[in-house]
């Protein structure tokens, strides 16, 4: 059975569709109407408000606090000064990714993890003979994400200290109706956002306080489905879905190397050593065997697949998650998509993908499977960054 | 922002079009793709004609005239990059029917709940609404092919023109029995006899049967308003069948991002710049001359204006045929709708019991029983504007905040009726204007009894306004009267369906074509096309 996050009492009043799921143990709204379209919609153009409560939380404090993180992340902390927040993965000794993250600096001795999956016996693995300690936070703590354009304007409202002017992935210590949080400028969304760190006990003053502020901004409650679509439009990967944790792969080639998955720009390979690094050195000398992508499906052919059932054409209500092959014009496979959705602001049809490397240049022309009445059908994609949406109010 | 300029940078264009409306600008922005040299010409400051959005009071943003979106097309909207221009749609998600002392109607996105609802004034009619629903959105489907291409030729022996009505002919053919009787019955029926077929409660009816007669000078209870309810069902957002949505920032988003679109392409943009006649010799289009005397050639003109005002002060009487003339001047334009847009200090209280907001979210429809619709129409037809008008209000700021400063809000009411011709004479509607104001405020304030206490601000206009600031004739929305006997190879008249004029040279891409009114921007687009496959441009 899940367990109720410090929000329930609030969210379950506002979930009036019953739609939940399992997040990590937690029980987590889908959505709070029976579709998400209005939630997708507020974290777009107003704001919405979503309990990310279950991400796993980790308190690393003590002296060698950092030198444990540098170790162990691909990303070289030392960068990551007072006050900053940075996304990070972290690999095993062969370079395979093992989960992606956030990495706050509180001070020099102390920071906080976010994980999507349990990482306390790695850290504690890697931690021997360091003088740190390792804490696992997460039922100590709610989180709530705060994402849209106007989320600014409602944490002006709410919070204390100068959150007008806090950047893209900072920090700072605040309150809110009295009570203490740490906000960061972070989010899942690919939209300007923030998540709200508050002790459990402050949880439903938090929670009413933000609501209250969020009145004369159209900020609603808002659950995973909308924020599903939002983070496929931001190319954002999602461990278990896109890719799989090296934890849980039972053969070899299932397993990815951040350099396959487009994070190979939070790699830092020169520098003190940690987890993975030869592996990677290597990787980034030879060539990684896979890239990821996204497809832009050709929509003329997307509804001729359709029309020639004499049916309108038609797209999942949700984001979806299970695989479908991607074949080169000649019809050979060469990846996989892992998952997509239709965006409704673009008005396009989209996928995340990872194809072999030496197959494709991007803008090319692949083809993806596409099932019309039944039938499998072959749809025209064209290969571009994994990243739809990218409004400049996201770091202005 | 954009900054237009009104002198254009050269003297000569392949294509000068008249008026930036957003069918223009769809048109001008195809045109410059494909690799013409293409100037708009708009006299108002902005452009977008019935599709334009400005701050009436500060921080408050309207969209003066055309309030939602059904029909944009969105295969324009990917070939054009709107998005990329800022164009986003959210779409509405209730259609609301306050009834005074009532909890009223509300029809949710979600069937369930829209029955359960339904079900407080009829259980029958909560029985068989998704049904007519899937009946409609069958229908629907015909229509969309015809909106998607150029109006069909019936009198061509074109192999291409034949095979297009085969294609038709098909989908009919596909169609069993029943459905064949249903097309037939909407395409003659009213509106509330074709809907009393099926339902049979109040507010269900007036509500359902209002879609009938926005924009038309008929009652619901007049035959072949049956008709225009399918449109309703043929609203298309992101791929899905839907109804209504707003675009962010107004509707003039819609009409900028066409602009930018236009502009990426290597189009130029005037404004302030307003064109006093097109220049014709040997019954050949050569340019157009402004009001401020310039002249700019042109390799072909094309007109964003309506058939009437194209023909009849554009191009003039004496360049054109009398039988051509006398079909122009039978095109029914009659303007029989004004709009009031308010800015609210607050959100006004419906006093319904609802709880919570959602519910005005999308659009609301004073129309509480048949009688009380068709009673505004009579007044209508002798020259009075209704006293207790058919309304259609939305209150954009609710899903869109941008559009109106914190906690603050702006009402769009759209009214019928609103004749243009009042027995006084059209030109005496500036002194009616706050009357008809008054009145609309009067209605709404029997379901918001705190509605003046609302209000900061307030926009009236009447049809005159309609025309004068926008140039549509007698003030009608769409170019013209979306009537069966004026749409498709008969829109704007039987022969000229096709965007080309009796007038070599000069070709129509404005809501006065084929497929017709409301910001979907297929006339813009289906000209463009047109014209660029057949040696137009
Ligand atoms: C009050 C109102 C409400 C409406 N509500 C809706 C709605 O909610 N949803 C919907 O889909 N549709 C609605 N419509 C209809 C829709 O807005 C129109 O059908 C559509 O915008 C017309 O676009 P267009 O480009 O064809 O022509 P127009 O918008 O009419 O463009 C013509 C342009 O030409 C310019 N012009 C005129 N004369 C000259 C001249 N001499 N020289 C240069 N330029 C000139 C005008 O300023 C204008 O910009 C509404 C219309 C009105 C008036």
């Amino acid at each position: 059975m899940p367990i109720k996050s410090p929000f329930h009492q609030r969210t379950s009043q506002f979930c009036q569709s019953m739609n939940w799921k399992d997040w990590a143990g937690y029980y987590a709204v889908v959505s709070y109407d029976t579709n998400h379209e209005q939630e997708y919609f507020a974290y777009r153009h107003a704001a919405g408000l979503m309990d990310v409560t279950p991400l796993f939380k980790y308190e690393v404090t003590g002296p060698d606090s950092l030198h444990l993180l540098s170790r162990i992340m691909a990303k070289d902390i030392n960068k990551v000064k007072q006050g900053q927040v940075t996304y990070c993965c972290w690999c095993d000794d062969d370079g395979k990714i093992l989960d992606d993250g956030t990495v706050s600096c509180l001070s020099q001795d102390h920071y906080r993890v976010t994980s999507a999956e349990p990482v306390f016996h790695w850290f504690h693995q890697n931690a021997r003979s360091l003088k740190v300690t390792i804490e696992d936070i997460t039922s100590r703590f709610g989180i709530l994400a705060l994402q849209g354009p106007l989320s600014r304007e409602i944490l002006t409202h709410a919070a204390g200290g100068d959150i007008a002017s806090l950047g893209f992935f900072k920090l700072i210590d605040s309150t809110i109706d009295n009570r203490r949080v740490t906000i960061t400028r972070t989010g899942y969304t690919g939209d300007l956002g923030y998540e709200i760190w508050c002790e459990n006990n402050d949880a439903l003053v938090v929670y009413d306080a933000v609501m209250e502020s969020g009145k004369n901004y159209q900020l609603i409650p808002a659950g995973l489905a909308a924020l599903d679509v939002a983070r496929i439009e931001a190319g954002f990967i999602m461990n278990g879905v896109d890719y799989f944790s090296a934890n849980h792969c039972v053969i070899n080639s299932r397993k990815s190397t951040p350099f396959e998955l487009n994070l190979g720009w939070s790699v830092n390979l020169n520098r003190d050593s940690f987890i993975g690094q030869q592996a990677l050195k290597k990787e980034k000398k030879e060539g990684s065997l896979w890239q990821f992508v996204g497809l832009e499906y050709d929509w003329d052919a997307y509804e001729k697949i359709f029309a020639n059932f004499d049916l309108p054409p038609q797209t999942p209500a949700q984001a979806w998650r299970t695989a479908v092959p991607v074949y080169n014009k000649n019809g050979k496979q060469i990846g996989r998509a892992t998952s997509g959705a239709w965006s409704p602001i673009l008005k396009k049809n989209l996928a995340l993908a990872s194809i072999k490397t030496g197959n494709f240049t991007m803008g090319d022309t692949l083809h993806i499977e596409v099932t019309a009445e039944y039938e499998r059908q072959l749809c025209p994609v064209t290969v571009c960054k994994p990243m739809f949406f990218n409004p400049d109010r996201k770091r202005d | 922002m954009i900054k237009f300029v009104s002198k254009p940078k050269t003297s000569s264009y392949d294509a000068v079009i008249v008026g930036g409306g957003h069918n223009g600008l769809v048109c001008a922005a195809y045109l410059a793709k494909a690799g013409k040299k293409v100037l708009v010409v708009e006299k108002r400051p902005l452009v977008g004609g019935a599709a334009v959005s400005e701050q009436i009071a500060p921080g408050f943003i309207f969209s003066t005239f055309s309030y939602v979106v059904s029909l944009f097309r969105p295969h324009i909207i990917r070939q054009l990059n709107l998005v990329k221009h800022g164009l986003q749609i959210i779409p509405m998600e209730t259609t609301y029917n306050p009834i005074p002392g009532d909890k009223g109607l509300v029809r949710w996105a979600d069937a369930g709940r829209t029955r359960h609802e339904i079900a407080r004034f009829s259980q029958k009619d909560a029985s068989l609404y998704s049904e007519f629903g899937l009946a409609m959105g069958r229908l629907s489907r015909f229509t969309k092919n015809i909106i998607d291409t150029t109006a069909p030729q019936p009198a061509s022996l074109n192999p291409k023109e034949l095979f297009k009505l085969l294609k038709m002919g098909k989908i009919f053919k596909n169609f069993d029995g029943n459905m064949r009787y249903l097309n037939v019955k909407l395409m003659t029926m009213s509106a509330i006899d074709f809907l009393q077929e099926w339902f049979e409660s109040e507010p269900l009816l007036p509500s359902m049967a209002g879609s009938g007669i926005i924009g038309t000078f008929m009652g619901i209870r007049s035959p072949g308003t049956a008709y225009v309810l399918l449109h309703h069902y043929m609203g298309e957002i992101d791929g899905a069948y839907r109804a209504w949505g707003f675009s962010i920032g107004g509707t003039g988003q819609i009409s900028l991002a066409c602009a930018k679109s236009a502009l990426s392409f290597g189009a130029e943009i005037i404004t302030d710049a307003a064109v006093d006649h097109i220049d014709i010799k040997n019954g050949r289009a050569r340019g157009i001359v402004l009001e401020n005397g310039d002249d700019i050639k042109a390799g072909t003109v094309i007109s964003c204006l309506d058939p009437n005002r194209t023909f009849l002060k554009m191009v003039g009487e004496h360049e054109l045929s009398e039988n051509f003339i006398t079909q122009i001047k039978r095109y029914k334009n009659r303007g029989s709708s004004g709009k009031v847009n308010l800015a609210l200090s607050r959100l006004p209280n419906f006093r319904d019991g609802r709880p919570g907001q959602h519910h005005l979210k999308g659009d609301i429809t004073i129309a509480p029983t048949i009688d009380y619709v068709e009673r505004a129409y009579d007044e209508a037809k002798y020259g009075e504007y209704s006293k207790r008008p058919f309304l259609n209000i939305v209150i954009p700021s609710l899903s869109d905040p941008s559009v109106a400063p914190p906690g603050k809000h702006v009402l769009s009411a759209f009214v019928q009726y609103a004749p243009y011709n009042i027995k006084e004479g059209a030109d005496k509607w500036p002194d009616k204007r706050e009357a008809f104001g008054n009145a609309v405020i009067d209605t709404i304030e029997e379901y918001c009894p705190d509605i003046r206490s609302c209000i900061i601000h307030k926009q009236i206009i009447s049809p005159w306004d309609i025309e004068k600031m926008t140039g549509l004739t007698e003030g009608n929305i769409f170019q013209g009267e979306l009537s069966l006997e004026q749409l498709a190879f008969l829109r704007p008249v039987a022969e000229w369906s096709r965007y080309r004029t009796p007038i070599s040279k000069l070709w129509m891409c404005g809501s006065g074509t084929h497929p017709g009114g409301g910001l979907m921007g297929a006339p813009g687009e289906l000209a463009a096309k047109t014209m660029l496959t057949e040696g137009g441009v």
